[in-house]
This record gives C-alpha cells, sequence and structure tokens, in this order.
C-alpha cells in the first residue's frame, strides 16, 4: 500500500512556497540577539578581556564572559561554553555580546578588547603526537569523562580505541606481499545551508525554553541538567524543520551559549545565530585524519593481516570526536573479512576547530585509507582491483574487527553490491583509456560498510492519536533534517493500519515537552528505530480500535480486522465499523458511550549493545552493517592536470527500499556529498593554524553543472527486525565516493593520490614528487 | 547584513554626484560611491570598509549608457555585468564578464565596480586593456577622458571624489581576435588561479592578466616577448613569464610556482588559438 | 543616531505596497525577513556566496543579501510568497528536487526567471544560471531534471499563457 512507494514529502508544499519555517524564522518583538566575539589565534593565553566599551554602547544588555561556568563535553568535559584563559582554535569563542538587535550586538562586539599572548599551535595529529608538542590540555588526567573514554595524560591524546583480532604477526607472517598506504586530509565543514541557530528564554516558573536548530533536541536537555544542574523536566526544547544537519547539527554548542546569555539578561529571550564563518569554524567541523595501513596479502589477493593507524584530528576539543575515532576503529577493516587485525585510533588534540559527526561518522575518511590501500596492493600484485575485494567481501558468518559474528539479517550483501557494481559500470570492458594525447578516462571504485556505533541504550518512541475523521497524527522525536524520515513513518503506520497515507499526518517539529524522545536524529538509525516504535504504536491503536469495535459488534476482538478506515469482521467484511466512528469513542444509539479518544503508543530500544572491550575492542557497537559498492569515472587532462567526473555510481544494500525516490535522493545527495569533500573542499591553514577560507567564497562545494550522471541501484538484503526489513541509507553513498575518485584519478595520473582535496594543484604536486600543504 | 548606518543618496547626475561627495566629505561622512554595492555590504559586514554615506551613482543616465556608435562604444560604468553580457558589445569583454562570480551576482555587480573595488582580481580590467579604452571620469573639477592603461596602475588611480562614468572603447578593436581563458583552482565558479586576456591586432599580440599577481596587469615587457617571434615559442612563453609584475601571488587559491605553471599553459594555448605558434 | 539613519520605505512586494520604516544601510534580506515577515528568502551567508536569499527586483534574480532595501524602492519585488502555483513548484516536488528544503525558495526563484527569461535555455544557460546557487542536500540532477522538465513543457505550449 504505502510501502514501496515514492511518497512526496509531507512538507513538500511548505517548502516551494516558503511556508516553511526553520529556528531562525520565528522572530519576536523584543527578542534580544548575540553576537560572539572570537578568537583571531589558534593557541593563545588571555591576558585580559575588556567590555566596558562594548556594555557602554548602544541597545547592549550584557556581555557574558566563560569565567565559572563548568566543563562540557559529551564523553569527556574537556570545553569551557566560553574560553577563559586560554583559547585553543581560531574561532573559540571568548565572549557573548547581547543587544537589542543583531546589528548593535555585532557592532558591540567589535568593541571588546581582548589582549592575548600566542602559544605554539599544534597543526596535524602527527605533530601533536611528537615529543615536546605544545600540550592542549595541561590537565587532562582531571577532566571527567565517562567509562569508555581512555585520555593519556601528559600527551595530546584525548581516546585511543584498540581493535586486536586474531594474530597479527602471524597474519603477515602468511602473506606473500605487505602494502603500506599513508592518508592524510585536513578538516573541512558540512556546509548546511541553514547556519546554526539557538534561541533561550527563561521563564518566571523556572522553565527553560530552549528553540534549537538541532539534531539532538532531547540530548540539550540532559546536557543542561549535566552541566548546569537544571531540571530536566524543566527545559523544553522546540525543534522546527532543520535546513541541513549531516552530524554537524549533533552536537549541543550555541544552545548553552543562548541559555547563558538568556540568564544574563534576566531570562528574556536571546537569539545566537551563526554567521556563515562562525559557523564554520567556531562551530564543530568535519575531522580530519591522518591514517597508516599496511596490509598481508597472498598473491592472489586474499587479505591475511591489517595494521591500522588512524589519527584522527579531533581539533581543540574532543566533544563528539572521540565517538567518530572509536566508530572508524569498529569497522577498521571496511567491508572484507581480516583474520588479523590490529588497530589503534586515536582521538588527537590539535589547535584546529574541534570535530563532530559528518555524514558516515568516520566511515568516509576510514575507507579512503582502506580503499586506497587495497587499490595499491592490486597493483603491487597486478591484479584487478574490483577481484580483489570481491575475494574478501565480508558475508555471514564471518566476523567484524570487534569480533561479532555476522547473520544472514544483520549484514548486507557485499558480493551482491559489488557484482552489480561490475556490470553497471562495464567494469570488465576497460579502467583506462587514453582518448587522445592529453585526454585520459578512468575508472575507480571502493566498498563500504557502516554500522551505528551509538549509545547502547539508545531509545525511540512514537504516538499516535487519531482524529474524529479517522486520520491519524504520527509523533516522533526524528527531526526533519531533510532526510523525509518522518514521512517513511508515515507511510509505515499507514501500511500497518492499512489505510490511505494520506489519511497519516505527521507532526514536522519537535516540543520535547510533548514529544517522545527519540534518542538524535543521527547514524541513519531514524527510520529503523523510530519505525519499530511507530509499528509497535500502530499495532497499540489497533489493539483499542479492536477492544471498542468488539463491544459494539458483540465479536472478539480476536475476529476483527483493522483497515481500510474500518473495523470488520475478519470472515465478513460486510459487518464492520468506521474508524471515525470509533475513534473517539462509541455512542450508542442512546447516548451511552465507551472507550475514548484512540492514542498508541509505542517505543524501541536497541538491544544488546555493549561497549569495547578496553584491550581487544571485542564488543557490540550497533545493530547491524549496511554495506555498498562505489564507482566513479572521471576524464583527466594530463596536460593541465584538470579533470572532470563524468559518471558516479552507487549499489546500495537498502535492506528494503521504502521510499523510492527518497531513497535514491538520499544516495545521491550523500554522493554528491562525498564527491564535493573529495574534490575540493577542506580547511586551510597558516602556520599559525588559522583558518584562511572559513567562507564559501574561498570554500567551494560543488555547484549547479560540475555534478557528473548518478546511477544508483539498490540490493534488498532485508534486515529482519528492522521495519519492512529496511536498513539505513543515509550515508552510505558517500562513504565511499572519496576512495573511488581517488583511485580513479591515481590511475589516470598514475601517480598514488592519497591526500584530499583532489585539486588539480595536488595532482602536478605529486607528479612533480613535491609535497603539497598548508600555503 | 550592513552592521552600521549610513546614509543612502540617489543623485540624478554628474554634477549631482560630485557635489554630493564634496558636501559629506566636508561633513567628514568619508561617503563612497555606490555602484552594485556587492563589495561594500560584503566587506562592510567584515567590517573592512566603513562609511557613514553612500552615493549610488546607477540613476545616473551617462553611468547607464551602452551606446554603440560609428566608432566607438560607450560602455556606462553602472552597468551590470550581466546587462553587458547580454548585450554583448565587445564580445571579449562579455567572456572575461561571464566568468565573475555567479551570474545572480552579476546581474548586481556593475563593471565600474568590478574594475574599481578592493578585491584584486578586476578581470573586467583586462579586455579594457588590451582594447586601449579610455576612461571617462568625474570629479570636483569636472569631467576628464583619459587612456585607461595609462591611469592604471595596480589600481585604477582616481583622486578624492572622482568615479568612472563610462569605458570609451575603438569599434574596431572590439571585434579584432581574440582570446579569454579563466582557470580556477577547482571548478566552475570563483576567484581566479589565472585568467588571461589577449587581443590580436596588425599582427601583435596584446596581453592581460589576472591572478597571477595581486593587481591585474599588461605589461609591455610580456608582450615583448609573447611577440618575439623570432624565437620558439616555448622560450617565448617562458620569457614572458619571467617578465610577469613581482610577487606571485601564493595564497589559497594556488601557489605561486603553479599560478606559473597554468599561466605558461595558458600563454600556450593564447598564441595556438590567436595563430601565433609559428617562429619566424 | 540611529533614529536619523531609519527611514520610510515604500515597497512593492508581490504586487503589495508595503510601508516599512529601516535603516538606510538594511538590506534587502532583513528587511523582507525582520521587517516584513517574508521569511522564504533565507539568509546562508550574507555574503552573496550561496544564492538562499534569491528574490527577483523587476524580474531580475537577486540575491537580496547584497542590495540594500532601499534601492529597491519603485521596483517590483517578488519573493517566493509571492509566487503562485508556478510550474517550477510543482515541477520540485514531483522531482524530489529538495531535501531540507532551505536553499529551495532562493533556487525557485533563481529557476523560475530563468524560465521565463529564457524558455529556450541551452545546457550551458541552465548551468550558468543554476550555478548561482548551492544546494548541499541534493545531487543538483534532480533540480536539473525538475528545471528542465519545465522548460521542456513550456516549449511544447509556447502559447501557454
Amino acid at each position: 500500500m504505502a510501502v514501496g512507494k515514492s511518497i512526496i514529502r509531507k512538507e513538500a508544499w511548505d517548502k516551494v512556497t516558503g511556508r516553511a519555517k526553520y529556528t531562525n524564522d520565528f522572530k519576536e518583538p523584543g527578542m534580544l540577539h548575540a553576537s560572539l566575539v572570537t578568537s583571531p589565534y589558534a593557541h593563545a593565553r588571555i591576558l585580559s578581556l575588556e567590555a566596558r566599551r562594548a556594555l557602554a554602547a548602544p541597545g547592549v544588555h550584557a556581555v557574558v564572559v566563560g569565567e565559572g561556568l563548568p566543563l562540557t563535553g559529551e564523553d569527556m568535559r574537556d570545553r569551557p561554553p566560553i574560553a577563559v584563559d586560554k583559547v585553543r582554535y581560531y574561532g573559540e569563542v571568548v565572549a557573548v555580546v547581547v543587544a537589542d538587535t543583531l546589528a548593535q550586538a555585532e557592532q558591540a562586539a567589535r568593541l571588546v578588547r581582548v589582549v592575548y599572548e600566542p602559544l605554539p599551535a599544534v597543526g596535524s595529529p602527527r605533530e601533536a603526537l611528537k615529543k615536546g608538542a605544545p600540550l592542549l590540555h595541561e590537565h587532562l588526567d582531571r577532566y571527567e569523562k565517562n567509562k569508555t573514554t581512555h585520555p593519556e595524560p601528559g600527551t595530546n591524546v584525548a581516546h585511543r580505541t584498540k581493535i586486536r583480532k586474531g594474530n597479527i604477526e602471524q597474519g603477515f607472517a602468511e602473506s606473500d606481499v605487505i602494502v603500506e598506504t599513508s592518508v592524510s586530509f585536513a578538516p573541512s565543514d558540512h556546509i548546511a545551508m541553514e547556519t546554526r541557530c539557538a534561541t533561550a528564554e527563561i521563564w518566571p516558573d523556572g522553565t527553560i525554553h530552549i528553540s534549537a536548530s538541532s539534531q539532538s533536541p532531547f540530548m540539550i536537555k540532559k546536557l543542561l541538567h549535566a552541566y548546569f544542574g537544571e531540571e530536566t523536566g524543566k527545559v523544553i526544547v522546540h525543534t522546527p524543520l532543520v535546513g541541513g544537519a549531516y552530524g554537524g547539527k549533533a552536537p549541543v554548542q550555541l544552545e548553552l551559549l543562548a541559555y547563558l546569555a538568556s540568564k544574563a539578561v534576566g531570562g528574556r529571550k536571546v537569539s545566537v545565530w551563526n554567521s556563515r564563518e562562525h559557523d564554520m569554524v567556531t562551530s564543530p567541523v568535519h575531522i580530519g585524519l591522518e591514517a597508516t595501513v599496511k596490509i598481508g596479502a597472498t598473491k592472489d589477493g586474499l587479505f591475511k593481516a591489517m595494521e591500522i593507524l588512524f589519527l584522527f584530528d579531533g581539533g581543540a576539543y574532543s566533544d563528539k570526536a572521540i565517538d567518530v575515532s572509536r566508530a572508524a576503529a569498529v569497522d577498521c577493516t571496511g567491508p572484507y573479512h581480516v583474520e588479523n587485525v590490529f588497530c589503534d585510533s586515536l582521538c588527537v588534540y590539535t589547535n584546529r576547530p574541534y570535530a563532530t559527526p559528518f555524514r558516515s561518522f568516520g566511515h568516509c575518511e576510514q575507507a579512503f585509507a582502506i580503499e586506497r590501500a587495497i587499490d595499491e596492493l592490486a597493483q603491487e600484485l597486478q591484479l584487478d582491483p574490483w577481484e580483489v575485494r570481491r575475494k574478501n567481501a565480508i558475508h555471514p558468518g564471518h566476523t567484524t574487527p570487534t569480533q561479532v559474528r555476522l547473520t544472514k539479517s544483520n549484514v548486507g550483501n557485499m558480493p551482491a553490491c559489488l557484482d552489480r557494481l561490475r556490470e553497471l559500470m562495464h567494469w570488465d570492458e576497460w579502467q583506462r583509456v587514453e582518448v587522445d594525447a592529453y585526454t585520459v578516462r578512468a575508472k575507480g571504485i571502493g566498498a563500504g560498510w557502516k554500522t551505528s556505533t551509538i549509545d547502547t541504550d539508545a531509545s525511540s518512541g512514537v504516538i499516535l492519536t487519531f482524529n474524529s475523521d479517522g486520520s491519524v497524527n504520527v509523533i516522533s522525536g526524528v527531526v526533519e533534517i531533510g532526510t523525509g524520515t518522518k514521512t517513511v513513518l508515515a507511510q509505515i503506520v499507514a501500511e500497518r493500519l492499512k489505510m490511505d497515507v494520506d489519511q497519516v499526518h505527521v507532526k514536522m517539529d519537535i516540543d520535547t515537552q510533548t514529544t517522545p524522545e527519540h534518542w538524535k536524529t543521527v547514524a541513519s538509525r531514524g527510520t529503523f528505530m523510530a519505525g519499530r516504535a511507530a509499528l509497535a504504536a500502530a499495532d497499540d491503536a489497533i489493539r483499542q480500535l479492536k477492544d471498542i469495535a468488539a463491544c459494539v459488534l458483540r465479536a472478539s476482538p480476536d475476529d476483527l480486522e483493522v483497515g481500510f478506515g474500518r473495523v470488520f469482521l475478519r470472515d465478513d467484511p460486510a459487518i464492520f465499523l468506521p474508524i471515525k466512528d470509533i475513534a473517539y469513542g462509541y455512542k450508542f444509539p442512546n447516548g451511552n458511550a465507551i472507550g475514548g479518544q484512540v492514542i498508541g503508543h509505542g517505543h524501541y530500544i536497541l538491544r544488546r549493545l555493549t561497549p569495547l572491550d578496553p584491550k581487544t575492542g571485542a564488543g557490540k557497537p550497533g545493530p547491524e552493517w549496511g554495506v555498498c559498492a562505489e564507482g566513479v569515472e572521471i576524464e583527466f587532462n594530463r596536460r593541465d592536470y584538470t579533470y572532470r567526473i563524468v559518471k558516479a555510481y552507487a549499489v546500495i544494500d537498502a535492506g528494503k527500499v521504502l521510499n523510492p525516490k527518497a531513497a535514491l535522493g538520499q544516495a545521491m545527495g550523500a554522493m554528491s556529498m562525498g564527491l564535493s569533500f573529495a574534490s575540493r573542499e577542506g580547511f586551510l591553514f597558516d602556520k599559525e593554524q588559522r583558518v584562511l577560507n572559513p567562507q564559501l567564497r574561498t570554500y567551494r562545494p560543488i555547484r549547479f553543472g560540475e555534478h557528473p550522471e548518478y546511477i544508483v541501484e539498490f540490493v534488498e538484503t532485508p534486515q529482519i527486525d528492522a521495519p519492512y526489513g529496511a536498513r539505513g541509507i543515509g550515508e552510505h553513498g558517500l562513504i565511499a565516493m572519496p576512495a573511488a575518485l581517488a583511485n580513479a584519478l591515481s590511475l589516470a595520473a598514475g601517480v598514488p593520490l592519497n591526500k584530499l582535496p583532489l585539486v588539480p594543484e595536488l595532482i602536478w604536486r605529486t607528479q612533480k614528487g613535491d609535497s603539497y600543504g598548508s600555503v | 547584513m550592513v552592521p552600521f548606518d549610513f546614509a543612502y543618496y540617489r543623485p540624478q547626475s554628474i554634477t549631482e554626484a560630485t557635489a554630493l561627495f564634496a558636501a559629506l566629505e566636508r561633513d567628514g561622512k568619508r561617503p563612497l560611491y555606490y555602484g552594485g554595492g556587492t563589495e561594500i555590504i560584503t566587506l562592510s559586514r567584515l567590517n573592512l570598509v566603513r562609511t557613514a554615506a553612500v552615493i549610488d551613482i546607477k540613476a545616473i543616465p551617462e553611468c547607464r549608457a551602452l551606446d554603440v556608435g560609428h566608432d566607438s562604444l560607450v560602455l556606462g560604468a553602472a552597468l551590470s555585468l550581466a546587462e553587458l553580457e547580454e548585450a554583448n558589445p565587445f564580445p571579449l569583454l562579455t567572456k572575461a564578464a561571464r566568468e565573475v562570480a555567479d551570474r545572480t551576482a552579476r546581474n548586481q555587480i556593475t563593471l565600474g565596480g568590478n574594475i574599481c573595488g578592493q578585491i584584486f582580481y578586476r578581470e573586467t580590467a583586462l579586455p579594457l586593456f588590451v582594447a586601449e579604452a579610455d576612461a571617462i571620469i568625474a570629479g570636483p573639477y569636472g569631467i576628464r577622458q583619459c587612456r585607461f592603461l595609462d591611469l592604471f596602475h595596480q589600481q585604477l588611480q582616481l583622486g578624492r571624489g572622482e568615479f568612472v562614468v563610462q569605458f570609451k572603447v575603438d569599434r574596431a578593436a572590439a571585434t579584432l581576435p581574440h582570446f579569454h581563458r579563466k582557470r580556477r583552482k577547482q571548478g566552475e565558479v570563483g576567484y581566479p588561479l589565472v585568467t588571461i586576456v589577449a587581443l590580436k591586432k596588425d599582427g601583435t599580440v596584446r596581453v592581460a592578466l589576472s591572478g597571477v599577481c595581486p593587481f591585474p596587469f599588461r605589461s609591455a615587457e610580456v608582450e615583448a616577448h609573447v611577440n618575439d617571434r623570432s624565437r620558439p615559442v616555448g622560450e617565448r612563453i617562458q620569457a614572458a613569464v619571467d617578465a610577469f609584475p613581482r610577487p606571485i601571488l601564493h595564497d589559497i587559491e594556488g601557489s605561486a610556482d603553479y599560478r606559473l605553471f597554468v599561466a605558461a599553459q595558458l600563454l600556450e594555448d593564447m598564441l595556438g588559438e590567436l595563430g601565433d605558434r609559428e617562429t619566424v | 543616531m540611529e533614529e536619523t539613519t531609519k527611514r520610510e520605505l515604500v515597497l512593492s512586494i508581490n504586487g503589495e505596497r508595503r510601508s516599512i520604516v529601516a535603516r538606510q544601510s538594511e538590506t534587502l534580506l532583513f528587511v523582507l525577513r525582520d521587517g516584513l515577515g517574508l521569511t522564504g528568502a533565507k539568509p546562508g551567508c550574507l555574503n552573496g556566496d550561496c544564492g538562499a536569499c534569491t528574490v527577483l527586483v523587476d524580474g531580475t534574480p537577486i540575491k537580496s543579501c547584497m542590495m540594500l532595501a532601499i534601492e529597491t524602492v519603485d521596483k517590483d519585488i517578488t519573493t517566493i510568497e509571492g509566487l503562485d502555483d508556478a510550474p517550477i513548484q510543482h515541477a520540485f516536488v514531483r522531482h524530489f528536487a529538495f531535501q531540507c528544503g532551505y536553499c529551495t525558495p532562493g533556487f525557485i526563484m533563481n529557476a523560475h526567471a530563468l524560465i521565463e527569461r529564457r524558455p529556450n535555455a541551452d545546457e550551458a544557460t541552465i548551468q550558468e544560471w543554476l550555478e548561482s546557487n548551492i544546494c548541499r542536500c541534493t545531487s543538483y540532477q534532480e533540480i536539473e531534471a525538475a528545471v528542465k522538465e519545465v522548460l521542456e513543457a513550456k516549449k511544447a505550449k509556447p502559447t501557454d499563457p
């Protein structure tokens, strides 16, 4: 009925008419506005901060500074919400100016005088790990942290995840060839078109009202409690539509500033809205990486061992970067069966903007390292890189690096994805052709997998309420960030209730006081977790409908069915009650009534997940592994080093495609993001680690017309305990794209290209044998 | 978003504009002439420009002129780049304009603004260099006409209170064989690594570049090497590159040596397309 | 100081005359959003780089973050709220040409102007116009399909009123 159809997203017409509202679209007379004063240095001591002139400026109500505030951070509390004593990255907030208008706040922000004493800045993970490198956090040993975080005091290591599987020495001993590959890329950014925004207001009764452009409205409640001791019941978070997130709106940052600012002005409503520049560097960014991968294999290409070192550039504060570095470790080998694995994944402090999840959560980063290494191995062995991947593809019966045994349900079909990719790309026909003296066409591929490394007790709830016309409202804590998940939930509910999806209404915005919690809208887990909750809620509603109808129809509930707007007798559908007549209880002709409004509720909690063993990494981090195989076809000019991405392919195991056009959109959008990241994005730093391109003028994502032709197909291997078998698909399109592009260009140019972004100058320089770094 | 306040004036004539400027200057308003406004607004929000008054020249008829006369083209400084592209009176200028910013932005960016702004690429100056255009300039002492190139040393040397009203291009020059190429770091929108514009007149190539140095230029020395047909093409190009003014840009768009590599290739393309590769 | 620099502006927006008191240095985007409650035009960069704030001024797409409101006196402004069931809106819905929807009003206004002004646009013209807007969710292929469909339909029915 509704599942499997390209249902138009519920909020579509709001979005094409300008009626769709985002956090910063809600304005109120009397609302105050904040401007952030940020650090021009990446590492410096704050000698003094003088706000008198700013305070005296027209319209200014307060200048909030960092003294006396608690440290914050989800895994480890290492970050002052506003810097005190020291700044650790370019763009770090040192003060928040609150004024009547944004213009006044910005004017006054320029009057805050901060005197800094610059300190030597640490520019990359490898630099940060060198003996004698400046320490970002002298008191790493004193920070409050959760049990699964393992910092190394006296160093810049915020966390280390160890994966030890099999016997690495033996694996290498059994190998005919060992290939070592190093890759690197600098931090970059999400560039959601809506910059982050939060407002806060504290009412006289003590309730705290936050509005936030966030993937984690429920986490905001918890963190205001954890950091500031506010009662969670008194924190009410409102999240309307979110204008793109991609992981970047999972962390909680501006919300804290808005809360502090409101507190400083007697609880008045204050809006903190990022400029694009602040959104790019002050708020958390896409993580950078330096990695070394050593693969041992037999001469026919069978992997025997992988030794992997991931040095993630977590930036100045660990926050969610710890989790990202852990997620990469969990799936460190890529979607291949490797018996002997040794991986250290470090989250390293540097004087760079701090990192947070980016769509694929450590996996496009990890895949870039592994998939480049596999291509280099294939080249070394003179084997077809597709064959090498196919030979080692993971499948049920194998174990993951964290030693989870895979089943037909908990992993997608990797071989099938690779097989289909090979056909779609006409892989066997050619992989590199010289079109003319300068023009080379080349193909590159990569594969990816991903499980979601999320809290082991993450849960999701759904409430269904009925309207008197028999239609249904779906209320879920999933934030509509653009993925269309809420429309998919409506499809799931319509399917279960056997009703027209047009009769299923969706509450788009979140109000944490009335919306059941969905842990966070991250990790491609919305459809799975909220979908399960929606099914449970539908079943609950069905039970209630049947109970009322059973009374009226004088039949056992067991003999009733719900569907097509009715409750009817299974063996004689002509005997029925319209749902609209019982959705608010049933009124007998004599005026007596039974029942009441039908309110279905359901929830889902992830099951049997365990934290990783700190010594071996053994543990079950997530419910299932989705897989994908991807490819890129490029046209490269050997004379001037420019290239064009001609085609991009993805074959993704979707489990079950619930909404074909929406699924394609998710896959293609993710691919586009991966190609944009790989071909042109990344922060450029000067020697003092100041970001030189924090603007869309100089940090230029892919634009219309630069896009290749996208070819996407889905394989359907159901995850049996997911709604209708659907697997997460919001991220997989991205995972192997950077690697596939690098593999194609390396083949075309004839040199290994192991850095991102793959701009022509990088290729030119690599071919010349120069190093290419920041200017 | 301009955080500070200014007063906005929209004079209807040149004399009104210059008089306004003088008056506002006397009042300490540090006025700015305002064309498309994109750069003033951009730099204001970044605290790189501050003024208490702007004088919009878009209502001055002369600034909006687009006349194709018998001998010359008159191009008003307040014409938007998109208007110039569409009317296409000077195809080489169209090509240069079309690569500035993006189409929507070019609906606003004016010819005068692109040339007189602070952002130093000023790519639409290049066709005017090689076409040896004149600039009509208004100021407190009236209106003067001079050779654009003579007045351009890294940037247009305008006196206080002066603004460009028009450019005048020889019609014959506008139809000469020409060459334009812009190469960016990556992609099809953005600042140039190198933009090169050339025009061939009487067997001689005139060439101007942007993106190589922190200012656009046309150099007699560079042209002498380019046109020295007694030497093989490779040598001519190398000599031309060596003769580029300094400093060579070395920034987030590209390193200095890469820019020179790109510039040399584009010079080669230019000579190829203008049929000037052969050695005599 | 502030008071003296504010001015009453009468703007013609979506066919209505709207009167507003605004700072002379205020951009059209902020006047539309904060002054007139027309929040369809979106701030994405305030720097003229992303196109999310695109509106039509006398039918021409303009980045409203880069134009002063006072410049638009005596001009006709059309925002996304002023589109009345335009074919491009339907095509965007049909082709799933948006996800988060934040860039959508700007993209639609630009595409609408392209369709009106250049019904015979070729590939190069389509790219030239639409590369002015950044979309971060879609692959652009969906947007391309939507725009081309409307252009094709227009070519098929040239006398469409």
